[in-house]
């Protein structure tokens, strides 16, 4: 079986981010492994360890910088990593897409994709859904539930208010993990030891001469959601309190 | 310009979230809008599909495969549609299934996306969207066309555009390659509401304390017709199921009312709901850090604020159906 798991190198959630002008951030915050990313090479690596044979490659598009995110994956279990280093300002989900898939198409013949729903930072929302269409495979995303049996997968996705829908599909296929689908590993020192020296090939994306495409996005500016200020500290008993509060929803914001 | 809205159905109802998606697609009658829509789902609309600005409304009817047992399906159909009466731009739903299919349309076409946009201008191809789980916001060019965008539920309001529409029968036949089916779907929660498309929610943070305590928030999500929600502390505490997560991590919520309750306020909540038009927070710490970042404080113990709002909810809703 051999799998790859595309995974994104992006700022810590906890991270406060701050514009430095009308298309930067301040990027100096702690990057980390994009959370979603984390389930799909759990899986992948789960996955290999069923089937017994196979690989588990890491592929990323990213900055130099992304190689501790990949060694971090190659910790958990993954036996090599692919890093195309891209200026990552410069690239939209269009381009980082089809890197994805010529860092793949080039490297072998996979038989399972992973990759997490979204990413944390641009939630572009469509990887999953563009490498799937480059490699003309069937694609579930969100995925909380995943099980091979032979060359069929069943998951289970959810669809909102709590509703899962169960998905027959064949191999090869892609598959966005989420939060849910499994509980991704710690990793041990000697483990991290031991992905230090695990293969990691870095290829720079002109390299794979991309064939230029017909639409893209463009970013115009990054500003900041307005805050809210101090909030109007409501008085009284518990009772006055939700009494006022009601007033206020009606009669002054029309909501109730 | 002409631009698509793929129609969503709930039970075959036509989504309430439609109209906004509409209202922000039609600019005053600037845009010659095609609502598409599947033979069956979701006909006998044409009232109010016209009167919020829809000038075609396009009824896709599929041989040789039920598209509603695979998105790939649907996704093929509509673009064929698409295709036939050469749409320009197409903006969708940014729910659970919007997402899906837009995204799986714009891969297919090779065509530009932005999802879950607050804002979207089609004179200059412009989008504001949600970037960094909401703490940052984008404003961004599609080039090419077409060129797709989902618009987060709730964020513009339904304003009537009143037009005669014309139906538009398009038909299309599909071969089913059978190599992705939807076999169930799980309804035992289907009474509850999408939290991504919930006008109000209320949510709890770890102080709920306990999965059953929850029942606290459903009965006053009942009398306020809301969602109910919860922080990544309750969903890692094993409190409430992960689809109930709203947050970074979780879901990004555009409800007109939010009440937070026992929640302190993480910049990664402040991510997932922050797009809520009114924030309520409940919490006995006065210094929580969510007081500084609302419309709304109350400084009390959520299992006697919610029990209290839920009373005073159902004693208003009872005085006003016997005055």
């Amino acid at each position: 079986m051999q799998i790859y798991v595309c995974v994104k190198q992006v700022p810590d959630t906890a991270a406060s981010i701050t514009l430095l002008g009308p298309r930067i951030y301040d990027d100096t915050v702690k990057f980390v492994m994009n959370p979603f990313d984390e389930f799909a090479v759990e899986q992948a690596i789960q996955v290999k360890a069923q089937t017994g044979k196979g690989e588990v490659v890491i592929v990323t598009v990213g900055r130099e910088s992304a190689e501790s995110m990949v060694r971090t994956a190659l910790a958990m279990g993954a036996d090599r990593g692919i890093l195309v280093i891209a200026d990552i300002r410069q690239i939209d989900s269009i381009t980082t897409g089809r890197a994805l898939h010529q860092a793949i198409a080039r490297d072998g013949s996979p038989d399972l994709i992973f990759t997490g729903k979204q990413s944390v930072d641009s939630e572009g929302m469509q990887i999953p859904y563009r490498l799937a269409a480059a490699f003309n495979m069937p694609i579930v995303n969100e995925v909380v539930r995943f099980l091979l049996k032979n060359e069929t997968v069943t998951v289970e996705r959810e669809i909102g208010s709590g509703i899962r829908e169960a998905i027959d599909l064949t191999l090869p296929c892609v598959i966005g993990a989420t939060k849910g689908l499994n509980e991704p590993r710690y990793t041990r020192l000697p483990e991290i030891m031991k992905a230090r020296t695990k293969e990691l090939k870095k290829i720079d994306i002109n390299e794979l001469k991309l064939a230029p495409a017909a639409g893209k996005l463009e970013l115009l500016e990054l500003f900041p959601e307005a805050e809210r200020g101090q909030a109007v500290m409501l008085q009284g008993s518990v009772q006055e309190m939700t009494r006022q509060l009601i007033d206020l929803l009606k009669n002054n914001e029309q909501i109730l | 310009m002409k631009i698509g809205i793929p129609i969503e159905t709930a039970l075959n109802q036509l989504k309430q979230t439609n109209l906004g998606v509409i209202s922000a697609a039609c600019q005053d009658g600037a845009n010659e809008l095609y609502a598409l829509l599947f033979a069956g789902s979701v006909e006998n609309h044409q009232e109010i599909l016209q009167s919020y600005g829809i000038n075609k409304i396009v009824t896709i009817s599929v041989a040789g495969a039920d598209v509603h047992r695979s998105p790939e399906l649907k996704t093929r159909a509509i673009i064929g549609a698409m295709n036939a009466l050469k749409i320009d731009a197409l903006l969708g739903i940014s729910s659970t299934d919007g997402r899906d299919l837009l995204a799986r349309i714009a891969a297919q076409l090779d065509a530009p996306l932005a999802l879950d946009c607050v804002g979207v201008d089609f004179t200059d191809r412009t989008v504001i969207k949600s970037q960094f789980s909401g703490k940052i916001l984008a404003k961004l060019k599609l080039w090419g066309t077409p060129f797709i965008c989902g618009l987060r539920p709730n964020v513009i309001p339904p304003k009537m555009f009143p037009v005669i529409a014309e139906n538009i029968p398009y038909h299309i036949a599909l071969e089913d390659t059978r190599r992705l089916e939807v076999r169930s779907i799980n309804k035992t929660a289907a009474d509850e509401i999408d939290l991504t498309e919930a006008e109000i929610i209320i949510s709890a943070g770890r102080p709920i304390g306990a999965a059953e305590n929850f029942k606290l928030l459903k009965d006053c999500a009942k009398e306020l017709g809301a969602a109910v929600g919860a922080s990544r502390a309750a969903v890692d505490s094993g409190f409430a199921p992960h689809s109930m997560q709203v947050g970074q991590t979780g879901k990004t919520v555009s409800p007109k009312l939010y009440i937070a309750c026992g929640i302190s306020g993480s910049i990664q909540h402040f991510a997932g709901m922050k797009g809520s038009k009114v924030i309520v927070a409940v919490n006995t710490d006065s210094d929580a850090p969510i007081f500084n970042k609302c419309d709304f404080g109350l400084r009390g113990d959520l299992f006697e604020v919610v029990p209290a709002l839920t009373a005073a909810l159902k004693k208003q809703r009872l005085s006003e159906n016997n005055p």
